[in-house]
């Protein structure tokens, strides 16, 4: 990974996972692991978002939850889904209320299995997101500017 | 009567690490009345146990919750070998004491960190989850997990620790207890927590008996009740009491789990000290045939496990009554008359679990 | 030392007396839970005091109603929603009905059905 030239900031949203993830992506932002060294800062509002971190497969009801806080981020952005019930929907698979992953709904960039998913993984996946975040980035910006030749 | 309006909150939330929603009826600042929707996480994983093999549903029980799993595990497997019949190993029953006390520290540390977090006291809540950390490297080293490690199975456990390693889960206890000691005086010894939650939330203990809290939130209000006396696993040769508090305030909830890790602190030594040599595990022949409830104590309160069996592989129904599902018909009773500002952290103090409430 | 853990069958006309009684004594509410069988469904209420528990059992028929016990236990209406909308059994007044729209889920009463 090259140099940053940005400092993401990151949104994370529990879809229906069981909390494991969740904590373990929290954890990622504390002093063992501390994700913020990339100068990515945790952030609640999806308008200020560049990345979405998203736990847990999709339900009848945090469906519309999931398609709202994509709309509301700034594009470009990128989603990672985290753990494997994100991934695929994972042991929870045939439960009755489970659609399937993530990707189901919204269009997935990174995918880190695991279930939890370790903290090592995570910060990985985010580094990826990171680089697919910068070609996004690029493409976008010339997307802009023929645009605004046209 | 001034005018009344209706502001939504959640489900995504900086203060909630899980979705909940509530429509707080508001009268200018001071909340009224509150109405609860959940539901964003369920998945109903009570019903896949039609279909899954008894035994193996221990790795969906776990997945429950990710903060207490090795207690649900447990809980669901102690239900199962008292329909069975089957009396687990002591050494066996001194693990899971061990593994389940560990949780509990981890869970109120990290109930600790997100209270400071939601009170703008980033510092703390790096501290706290910088301690944190030190559990889960046990739970690392002893099951090769750190939040899920399925190590719970009907008729004892899967792992075993070497006297090396029961050691060592000793010697991290004593070190965080030292580390303990600073975090826990900022929490009561400070004077913007002590504004900030003292006198916030007030619970009655006729209350909170009648609106069925549990937990440390029902000690809180001085009711010295603990589900662990009732002496499962190893808890019958453990020396401890319930941990109460009398005010019922947010503070008092605070306080109530903060002395509630050192319990569980000595609880562990106590633990290491008595534990039998011995095997781990019993094998487990056939198939269980009638229903039991079991109760046990979660970090966050009770919670009960119906298991009802038929004689087949397949379990007929698994209930599973978290405690955060009795605590929040009382946290909307303390909702009202409260400040708007202060709705995120009045609801962080009964450490809702929601993905257990909903599973 | 031995806590009571019972389960004990009641009949409907006798159901309501007991739990106001319940009240009256001081229990309160640990979990209800709701069960499927052939032709209708087991309730079960627990009550709790100190470390007792004692639950009662009630069966109910596919199309019979039951009253709601959030009138004397009004901390049960999350549990009474969940069985009534899980399941399918029909509870009348409720306090705070969701009208089976608590977990809002795509599939109708998935309890209901076995398998």
């Amino acid at each position: 990974m090259a140099k940053l030239a940005k400092s993401p900031w990151l949104l994370h949203y529990d879809a229906s996972s069981c909390n494991g993830c969740d904590i373990e992506v929290l954890d990622c932002t504390t002093p063992r692991y501390d994700i913020e060294r990339f100068g990515i800062i945790n952030t609640g509002d999806p308008f200020q978002a560049d990345i979405l971190l998203i736990t847990g497969g999709i339900n009848n009801q945090c469906e519309s939850v999931v398609r709202q806080l994509y709309s509301q981020m700034p594009d470009p952005k990128v989603v990672v889904a985290v753990g494997i019930c994100a991934c695929t929907g994972g042991v929870f698979k045939d439960c009755y209320n489970i659609k399937g992953g993530v990707d189901t709904v919204i269009p997935v960039d990174v995918y880190v299995p695991g279930c939890a998913a370790r903290p090592q993984a995570i910060i990985d996946g985010v580094v990826k997101a990171l680089e697919i975040l910068e070609q996004k980035r690029e493409a976008y910006s010339e997307k802009q500017e023929q645009k605004g030749r046209a | 009567m001034a005018k009344q309006s209706i502001v939504p909150f959640g489900p995504q939330h900086p203060v909630l690490p899980e979705p909940i929603h509530l429509d707080l009826v508001l009268e200018d600042e001071v909340v009224v009345k509150a109405v609860p929707s959940i539901g964003f996480v369920h998945r109903g994983l009570e019903k896949l146990v039609e279909t899954k093999d008894y035994k193996d549903y221990v790795y969906i029980a776990e997945r429950v919750c990710g903060i207490c799993s090795f207690g649900h595990g447990m809980g669901y497997c102690q239900c199962l070998e008292k329909i069975m019949n089957i009396e687990i190993p002591r050494r066996a029953a001194y693990l899971r004491t061990i593994w389940v006390e560990m949780s509990r520290v981890h869970s109120h540390l990290l109930w600790l960190g997100l209270l400071a977090d939601a009170m703008g006291f980033e510092s703390l809540f790096m501290q706290c989850w910088r301690l944190r950390e030190k559990i889960l490297d046990m739970f690392d080293a002893t099951t090769g997990g750190r939040i899920i490690f399925s190590v719970n199975c009907v008729g004892g456990v899967l792992k075993d620790m070497d006297t090396g390693m029961l050691l060592k889960i000793v010697d991290t206890v004593n070190e965080m207890e030292k580390e303990l000691r600073p975090i826990a005086e900022a929490f009561l010894r400070d004077l913007s927590v002590g504004t900030r939650l003292h006198g916030l939330g007030i619970l009655k203990p006729d209350q909170a008996r009648l609106m069925g809290a549990v937990g440390p939130m029902l000690r809180a209000s001085g009711v010295a009740y603990d589900t662990r006396l009732l002496g499962y696993a190893a808890y019958n040769d453990l020396d401890f009491e319930p941990i109460t508090a009398a005010e019922g305030d947010s503070f008092a909830r605070c306080e109530v789990r903060i002395h509630e890790i050192y319990q569980s602190f000595s609880l562990i030594r106590q633990a290491v000290e008595k534990i039998p040599e011995g095997p781990i595990c019993v094998p487990v022949k056939g198939n269980p045939n009638g229903e039991h409830f079991m109760r046990i104590e979660q970090p966050r309160g009770e919670a009960i496990y119906y298991v009802k069996a038929n004689g087949t592989k397949f379990v007929e129904r698994f209930r599973l009554r978290t405690p955060t599902t009795n605590n929040i018909p009382p946290m909307l009773d303390m909702l009202k008359g409260c400040q708007l500002a202060d709705v995120p952290l009045l609801i962080l103090t009964i450490d809702p679990c929601i993905s257990c409430t909903e599973r | 030392m031995e806590h009571l853990n019972t389960i004990e069958p009641i009949t409907m006309a006798e159901f309501m007396p007991a739990v106001i009684r319940f009240k009256m004594d001081g229990w309160r509410v640990v979990q209800i839970c709701a069960n499927r069988v052939p032709d209708g469904y087991e309730m079960s209420y627990s009550f709790g005091k100190d470390y007792d528990m004692r639950t009662l059992r009630l069966t109910v028929g596919e199309n019979e109603t039951i009253s709601s016990i959030t009138q004397v236990y009004p901390g049960a209406f999350l549990q009474e929603n969940e069985a009534a909308e899980l399941f399918g059994v029909k509870i009348e007044s409720i306090d705070k009905d969701y009208h089976d729209k608590l977990y809002r889920i795509a599939r109708e009463t998935p309890f209901k059905q076995k398998g």
